[in-house]
């Protein structure tokens, strides 16, 4: 035994709270090297709500010094945009990019774990294939952070994470630095299929997955307090006090009891929505998103007073019973009461490549039925609300001064089919230009493929 | 019994579209007519007994019931192409007893090229309305393969909601590749072999110590095909489109390609053989390794080599989103003629049906879209919708769902709003 390990053990069995407290695989993301850069004669979506006009912002050590006009050092590099837009980096609440990889074998399929309806134990993470190409095209399409989820096939599917949309060879290195874990939930279809249908085990259905949850719940709220007790025993000086036994499903559980891990529910239909409330209410927790939310619609006024975002297509619906009722005004009916929280996910590799255009959709269904959706409000729901949901407002999702330099610059108004992204910054430092292909990352996987075809 | 009556005079009310009778008479268009008059600007067209009566600088109509729309400039449109669809053969995908689309496995015989989805088609599903109120005209009924290399057969359908919406000629669906090599001993060299086999005892009774792949009717489908049927191949490999082209070419059908993900690297060949690709212009991602080439301008290099291209891809409950990718085609270097023809006069000509839609022409049936601005965009909506003559009700399941829930806070519940 070395030393180093004698000084891990002795310290893991002293703190053995911090054990259980101390983040494991911790992120090692370090932004890339970064230029001073100013970007003038911009029109300015702030993702606060905001549109600046003529506007320039600077980004320097990775952060944003002014957003709208200021002095920039004389040897900033200076873009002139034009007249072109500039929004904040695109974030992308739900996606599989990783744990359900291109190219779609059976070898990378590593995102539901439907062995028992409960696994909060699992984390995305541990799935995620870093060489996934779809992280280029995510990219290419203005996405600079996204939080990848299990899938929906469990009733808790395990905890999800945020990753800034960087190539690395680990997940450590795209992990994004002090965002919360999320946790996947899920009502509905897909659980009651899964095990009742296909599995003939609970839950079989609704009333049974409503069960499945609350018992977990309890378990949970015994193992915090079973946790506070011996904590409190420790802090008072009982050095008698025996820790209880560590249990990972029940550890995120209680994580989300005490608010340090965010849920997110897939969840479909408005009175399981309903029903899902009822249930954070009983065991004092709070649901941070309904996801799909094809019926939110339906609870826009009660999503908005409980604080809960919806994260939504803009037009998906039909292919299950629970989708039946979808409408394209979705996204502009949930954002319209006041404190409405509307998202555009993509839960797709094709659609995390072209969030703007599924907000300028939903935009326009908006705008036809009257609503007063111009772009400074939509971009939000790709940039400031989703950051919001995720715990990671107080670093990116808008452009203010003082925030990570996540920034896209468009080839013109973003909710255009015709616009693309033409330069991309994570922490101020250049990912992406669309002019240039040796800053257009190329995964491992697709590296030396079809030799000899002249592309 | 009296109360049933009722609701069945209530249904076919609501059922019931105008008859094609009354003129329509569209005033000032930018008329995409997809044919050799090319784009016209502010250009009346009249539309008479389901057909483009007239088309001209002001027009005027007469008649009782007329209906006189003013386009103020802005864009009119044949009818647009949903796609290889399953729209009115399917209402709810994992319903499955709502799902007629595909032949699942059966005992008697492996293959059912004789198997048509056409006798399963609902004209009042609710995808119909869904999707022609954004712009879509008509739709090829596609026949899914599942069990077998042979999805069977399908033919195109308007959306105008009438039982005998079916149209054009018969098309028979092939499965190749990797994901269908399966049901072929597990080698897509298999998928040819029987393929091969097939075709054998189409054209002569099979021996008697030999099991025979077809029933009698499915050899006769297969001859039919033979004499030049149209017949679509779902293959994305560069060399598996190569095969394609080859075998079609011996057994006599006229090929098309969808999917094509490879397409762009075979184009020359493609454009020299004459065979049309149906493909998804957002297919960038290596999704499988048939796929490996994938890129977002293979509708681009396909076009600029000669090669007839069509979209297809979004589903059936989403066909709405091919204008979408078509859009993205564009930005990817596609010219916006391209991409419209992709949409209208392409997929029209591909399956022999452009008597019926894709373009806008004197004599024609009127399948017509009037559009707030440039039909590729996002952010434009379908304004007005005419289908073989039909001037379309804009309105759907959705949109009286959206208009339910449009009032806040009603005072009875919103079981009472029925838009």
């Amino acid at each position: 035994m070395t030393w180093q390990m004698r000084l891990y053990l002795a310290a893991s069995c002293l703190v053995a709270s911090a054990l259980a407290l101390a983040e494991p695989f911790p992120s090692t993301y370090e932004p890339l090297a970064s230029q001073t850069t100013l970007i003038e004669n911009a029109v300015i979506l702030t993702g606060t709500g905001e549109r600046l006009e003529g506007a320039s912002l600077l980004m320097d050590g990775g952060k944003l010094s002014f957003v709208g006009s200021g002095d920039a050092p004389d040897d900033a590099l200076r873009i002139d945009a034009g007249g072109r837009w500039v929004t904040p980096g695109l974030i992308d609440i739900h996606s599989h990019l990783g744990v359900y990889p291109s190219p779609g074998t059976w070898a990378h399929s590593d995102g539901n774990e439907m062995i028992n309806p409960a696994t909060p134990n699992v984390w995305a993470e541990h799935s995620i294939w870093p060489q996934d190409p779809g992280f280029s095209r995510a990219l290419a399409g203005g996405v600079t952070a996204m939080q990848i989820l299990p899938g929906s096939g469990n009733l808790i599917g395990g905890r999800g994470v945020t990753v800034k949309n960087v190539y690395s060879t680990s997940y450590q290195g795209m992990k994004f630095p002090g965002a919360p874990h999320g946790m996947k939930m899920a009502c509905g279809e897909n659980p009651k299929r899964v095990y009742g249908r296909d599995k003939r085990t609970a839950p079989m259905t609704r009333m049974g997955n409503v069960a499945g949850y609350r018992a977990q719940w309890i378990a949970a709220q015994k193992y915090r307090d079973d946790w506070d007790e011996y904590e409190a025993k420790r802090a008072e000086g009982d050095e008698e006090a025996t820790a209880p036994k560590r249990d990972l499903k029940l550890e995120t559980l209680a994580g989300v009891l005490r608010g340090d891990i965010l849920v997110h529910m897939h969840c479909y239909r408005a009175d399981e929505m309903m029903t899902i409330l009822d249930m954070a209410e009983e065991f004092g927790y709070a649901v941070s998103t309904f996801h799909h939310g094809v019926e939110a619609y339906k609870i826009a006024q009660e999503l908005a007073e409980e604080g809960v975002c919806g994260a939504l297509w803009a037009d998906w619906w039909g292919f299950k019973m629970e989708a039946y009722d979808g409408i394209q005004e979705n996204i502009a009916l949930v954002d319209r009461p006041e404190g409405g929280c509307a998202i555009v996910h993509s839960d797709s590799s094709e659609g995390i490549q072209r969030l703007n255009q599924e907000a300028a959709k939903a935009m326009a269904r908006g705008q036809r039925m009257g609503l007063d959706i111009p772009p400074e409000r939509a971009i939000r729901w790709v940039t400031g609300n989703p950051a919001k949901a995720m715990g990671i407002l107080d670093q990116t999702g808008t452009l203010e001064a003082g925030k990570m330099a996540d920034v896209v610059l468009w080839s013109g108004n973003p909710f255009s089919v015709y616009t693309q992204a033409d330069q991309v910054w994570i922490d101020g430092a250049l990912v992406y230009d669309r002019a240039d292909p040796a800053m257009q990352p190329v995964s491992d996987f697709e590296l030396g493929q079809l030799q000899g075809v002249s592309q | 019994m009296k109360r049933i009556s009722k609701i069945l005079i209530c249904s076919f009310a609501v059922l019931a579209l105008p008859a094609a009778t009354a003129d329509i008479l569209i005033r000032g268009a930018t008329v995409h007519s997809m044919t050799s008059k090319g784009t016209l600007e502010n250009t009346d067209v009249l539309v008479r007994k389901g057909n483009i009566y007239r088309m001209g600088k002001r027009l005027s109509v007469s008649g009782p019931d007329h209906v006189v729309i003013d386009a103020e400039g802005r864009p009119l449109t044949p009818g647009l192409f949903a796609g290889m669809t399953s729209i009115g053969l399917t209402e709810v995908s994992a319903v499955d007893e709502s799902v007629d689309n595909a032949l699942e496995s059966i005992e008697i015989s492996p293959m059912r090229p004789e198997f048509d989805v056409t006798s399963a088609y609902n004209p009042h599903s609710s995808l119909v309305p869904v999707t022609r109120i954004e712009g879509h005209s008509f739709t090829l009924l596609s026949a899914s393969p599942s069990s077998s290399l042979f999805g069977g057969q399908g033919r195109m359908a308007a959306l105008d909601g009438a039982y005998d919406a079916l149209f054009g000629q018969p098309v028979l669906f092939i499965n190749i590749g990797g994901s269908a090599a399966g049901v072929a001993g597990g080698s897509r060299a298999g998928l040819w072999m029987l393929l091969q086999q097939a075709m054998d005892e189409a054209s002569r009774a099979p021996e008697d110590n030999v099991s025979p792949l077809l029933t009698g009717r499915g050899r006769a489908t297969l001859a039919r095909f033979a004499d030049a049927g149209t017949v679509v191949f779902s293959v994305h490999r560069a060399s598996d489109i190569l095969q394609v082209i080859r075998h079609a070419e011996k057994f006599g059908v006229k090929a098309v390609i969808s999917g094509g993900a490879e397409a762009w690297m075979v184009a020359e060949t493609l454009a020299k053989a004459d065979v049309p690709v149906l493909l998804n212009p957002l297919q960038n991602l290596p999704s499988s390794f048939d796929a490996l080439g994938s890129r977002l301008d293979n509708a681009a290099i396909l076009h600029a080599a000669g090669v007839t291209i069509a979209f297809s891809g979004a589903g059936s409950h989403n066909a709405r989103k091919l204008r979408q990718m078509a859009g993205n085609a564009v930005t990817h270097g596609l010219p916006h003629d391209a991409a419209l023809a992709a949409l209208t006069r392409n997929p029209a000509e591909i399956f022999g049906v452009e008597d019926h839609q894709g373009s806008i022409e004197k004599g024609r049936p009127a399948n017509l879209v009037l559009w707030s601005a440039d039909p590729l965009e996002v952010t434009t909506l379908a304004e007005r919708v005419v289908i073989n003559g039909i001037d379309i009700p804009m309105t759907s399941r959705q949109t009286q769902l959206r208009d339910r829930y449009t009032p806040e806070q009603p005072s009875m519940p919103r079981a009472y709003i029925k838009p």
